[in-house]
């Protein structure tokens, strides 16, 4: 098997895409990212059609505040700078320093979710619900389903983590790590747009 | 005598855990002839109350559920997997590939599609099927329960559908033999390219839109509460942001089937071989700029009107250029009028009639006349059934023998084919002309004496002449598995690369992967005096995955969610999910390195071996 390809450090430059399991793994990685991309824009388009629809409630003026969210987007920036470090360390056949980095990824990805919980209990008693308004529906579901891709990220990388915790790394694995971080970012940049859209816009009202 | 990937003695549970493109598109083939014959049912109901007028066959409200079953079960659980049996079978062979990239995800789509399929079906005894029609439209779907069986039916099956068109993009991008560049593909894994590109794009915004009716019945969301400052309209434009893309991923691998059958027949090269390519890809590109022509009658004025009315006549010019490249191909071909030939050469006319009555329709000033009337059903009855489903027979005939090794009876296929031409004009031709006396679609029944009797006679007469023609079809597949001919490797003198390895094929398709050095290489190799392809390769071990049930087991897991969701029982949604939970996990942390097979004439010491 190709799994014992030693080049550089022990690993070929790019371990992820050194056999043909790993090329057709990253291909359809990208098709799905853009499949689900569309989804998502089905999710802003819906947002952006109610986003004064507040039926009498409270407006997203009102509602968002400024230093949560961005306390919320920068956890999230940073930890996509944390798992470009662990594909990096993994690139250089440095196992504990990329799991090390995919830790602290997860920790960063936890947190931003647990901000996020917060801010909808907050949002809830202050009248703005699933139920409250189109603009409630249509907040809950893209941003709500944002935050599931989250969870299931979270969840995703720390299986990788805790199955292969003594294991080297080896161009099996390597596809399955880079994938997982490609999951990462593409979740990160559909939030770079909830910020946008729904948060800036929503202020300036 | 080669053993084929059909020689292993039958086992239910070598086909539940099969990982096998070949097997995986025979079970699409037999689930969705299965739906095909429930949704021909259904419309053979429809055909008989609708045969006279004031008639009291159906009441209403059953009606109403057989015709939006009719068009559901045809449009997602016939045509869809209808036509993804054909790329399952044909297009790793096409391209020279063992397998597709994605074995499992393969199987995990399948079953997927046969439990949504399930779900929705279900329904008739579970209270009423969905009686929303096919569009599902807000604000009238969310007034009954059979609508959830619709959404949700159609959420797993249409997960399934995503997964498999990502499957065989990156089989297609990724295993194709080598000298087989894009533009050496043939048209039928060509058009899979395209189609698979519609559907990631395209059944994206459906769930999309089936979230939102599933929030708005199940969980009290306000998208469609007009009080509450909801847009009905919304609904709609998302719906058919999918709903037209959808028809053309469904017409173009038909095109692909017709364009691959008319080259063989015509015992000639597909003419314009380029142009169809990029007719094909622009067919698709233009497919998503053209959804508003069925909103038309809205109210979302002239100028918008305008615009999606000439975007939409624009589709009519890669159309024709196709149309002309088949009948060039026949020209000066030695056609054969085979059954298979026979249906691919009735496409074509069925098809340009559909597509005249499209580019009338797309005039929208007139469509306000023509919209949700018999007319429109005539219209799309001319592509799906004129073009589709006979693109389908055609294809089901041409490759038959090498999936299973026999032939279709021919004298049999024949009367078919006549009988279903001649139903099938008698049915909607028409259709049109009911339209135009203002009939209107999706009436249970109607007032006698509008001068409208006879022709709803005529039209369920010719319901019974296709019922026929499927039953003789049926006889057919039946005859040929107890003793039909054996289908020699090469039956219709054929092109592509399917037609170089033995029927039915080995497991790993190919012993040794081929080398290609042309468009049609099969038909190069042959007018170069070759018997078999030049090889890549020396005989060696091949890689193969290994079978599982876990996918099935999976699929299963969101069935039962699904009845969760729709019984709002949060135990069977978390144990639905809980089963796919593990499942995925399971899948996460096992290595699965696949298994190495000996091919045919490679001798080693004894027997098969396993290794890591
Ligand atoms: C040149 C090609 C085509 C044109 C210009 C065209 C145009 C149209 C237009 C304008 C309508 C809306 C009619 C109305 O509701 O008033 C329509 C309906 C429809 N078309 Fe086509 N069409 C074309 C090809 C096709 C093809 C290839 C298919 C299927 C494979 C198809 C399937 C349908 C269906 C299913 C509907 C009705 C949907 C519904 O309301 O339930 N069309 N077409
Ligand atoms: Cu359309």
């Amino acid at each position: 098997m190709s799994t014992l390809d030693f080049k550089a450090n022990g690993l070929p430059a790019h371990p992820e895409k050194a056999t043909q399991e790993g090329r057709a793994k990253l291909v359809g990685f990208w098709l799905y990212m853009s499949a689900e991309a569309v989804l998502f824009a089905t999710f802003f388009g819906t947002f952006m059609t109610f986003r004064n629809s507040v039926n009498g409630g409270p407006t997203g003026a009102e509602l968002f505040a400024i230093p949560m969210v961005f306390t919320a987007t920068a956890i999230l920036l940073v930890s996509s700078l944390t798992s470009v470090f662990a594909i990096m360390a993994m690139q250089r056949n440095l196992a504990s320093k990329m799991r090390f980095w995919f830790a602290v990824t997860v920790l960063l990805g936890a947190s931003f979710l647990g901000l996020e919980v917060y801010e909808f209990v907050e949002y809830v008693h202050e009248g703005h619900t699933f139920t409250s308004s189109p603009f409630g529906s249509s907040f809950y579901t893209l941003v709500g389903f944002h935050g599931a891709h989250v969870l299931f990220g979270v969840l995703w990388i720390s299986t990788l983590l805790l199955r292969n915790i003594n294991r080297p790394i080896d161009t099996y694995v390597a596809p399955k790590y880079y994938v997982a971080s490609l999951y990462w970012h593409f979740v990160d940049l559909v939030w770079v747009f909830i910020f946008t859209i729904v948060y800036l816009f929503g202020m300036v009202g | 005598m080669a053993t084929s990937y059909l020689d292993k003695k039958f086992s239910l549970w070598d086909w539940l855990t099969t990982v096998d493109h070949k097997k995986i598109g025979t079970l699409y083939f037999f689930a969705g002839i299965f739906y095909f014959a429930v949704g021909g049912l259904e419309a053979l109901l429809i055909r008989i109350q609708l045969m006279y007028p004031m008639n009291d066959f159906l009441d209403g409200e059953t009606f109403n559920q057989v015709m939006t079953m009719h068009g559901t079960t045809m449009l997602f659980f016939a045509a869809t997997p209808l036509l993804f049996a054909f790329m399952n079978w044909v297009v790793p062979l096409q391209i020279g590939a063992r397998d597709v990239a994605f074995p499992f995800l393969n199987s995990l789509g399948f079953w997927m599609f046969f439990f949504g399929a399930l779900l929705t079906n279900s329904s008739f005894f579970l209270g009423g099927a969905p009686q929303a029609g096919w569009t599902s439209y807000a604000p009238l779907a969310l007034d009954y329960k059979g609508t959830d069986f619709f959404v949700l039916g159609l959420q797993i099956s249409g997960a399934g559908t995503i997964m498999s068109a990502i499957n065989f993009l990156t089989t297609i991008f990724t295993m194709r033999a080598p000298g087989m560049t894009l533009l050496r593909m043939p048209l039928f894994t060509w058009s899979t390219v395209v189609a698979s590109a519609l559907i990631m794009f395209a059944f994206t915004p459906l769930t999309g839109a089936l979230f939102l009716l599933m929030f708005e019945r199940m969980f009290d969301a306000k998208f469609f509460d007009v009080a509450a400052g909801g847009n009905v309209v919304l609904y709609e434009h998302i719906f058919w942001i999918f709903g037209h893309p959808e028809v053309y991923l469904l017409v173009l691998p038909a095109f692909g089937i017709i364009s691959d059958v008319i080259a063989a027949i015509s015992r000639k090269r597909l003419f314009g071989y380029h142009s169809m390519v990029f007719a094909t890809v622009l067919i698709g590109f233009i497919g998503f700029m053209v959804w508003a022509h069925h909103m038309f009658a809205v109210g979302m004025g002239p100028t918008v009107n305008s615009v999606f009315g000439i975007a939409t006549m624009l589709v009519g010019v890669p159309t024709g250029i196709k149309v002309f490249n088949w009948i060039f191909t026949m020209i000066g071909g030695k056609v054969q009028f085979n059954t298979a030939g026979l249906f691919a050469v009735s496409f074509i006319p069925s098809f340009v009639i559909g597509g005249i009555t499209g580019v009338m329709l797309a005039s929208s000033a007139a469509d306000f006349q023509f919209h949700d009337t018999y007319f429109v059903i005539a219209h799309f009855h001319y592509v799906i059934v004129g073009g589709i489903v006979q693109a389908i027979f055609a294809g089901m005939f041409y490759w038959w023998p090498k999936i299973f090794g026999k032939m279709l009876n021919e004298t049999l296929g024949k009367w078919m084919f006549w009988l279903f031409l001649i139903g099938f004009n008698l049915t909607f031709y028409i259709q049109h002309y009911l339209g135009l006396w203002g009939m209107p679609r999706r009436v249970f029944t109607y007032l006698p004496n509008q001068g409208w009797d006879t022709a709803n006679f005529v039209s369920s007469v010719g319901a019974f002449f296709m019922t026929a023609a499927v039953i003789l079809l049926v006889i057919n597949v039946i005859v040929t598995f107890a003793r039909g001919e054996k289908a020699v490797q090469d039956p219709w003198y054929g092109r592509t690369l399917e037609w170089s390895i033995p029927s039915p094929p080995p497991e790993y398709n190919f012993a040794r992967t081929p080398i290609v050095r042309s468009n049609d290489p099969w038909w190069y190799e042959k007018m170069q005096g070759k018997k078999e392809m030049q090889y890549a390769e020396p005989l060696a071990e091949i890689h193969m995955p290994n079978p599982s049930i876990i996918p099935m087991i999976m699929a299963f897991g969101t069935f039962i969610a699904g009845y969760g969701f729709i019984y709002s029982s949060w135990f069977g949604v978390f144990l639905g999910f809980g089963i796919t939970g593990v499942c995925m996990f399971i899948r996460s942390i096992k290595d699965d390195h696949g298994q190495h097979v000996h091919p045919e004439g490679l001798h080693v010491e004894k027997g098969v071996h396993h290794s890591a």
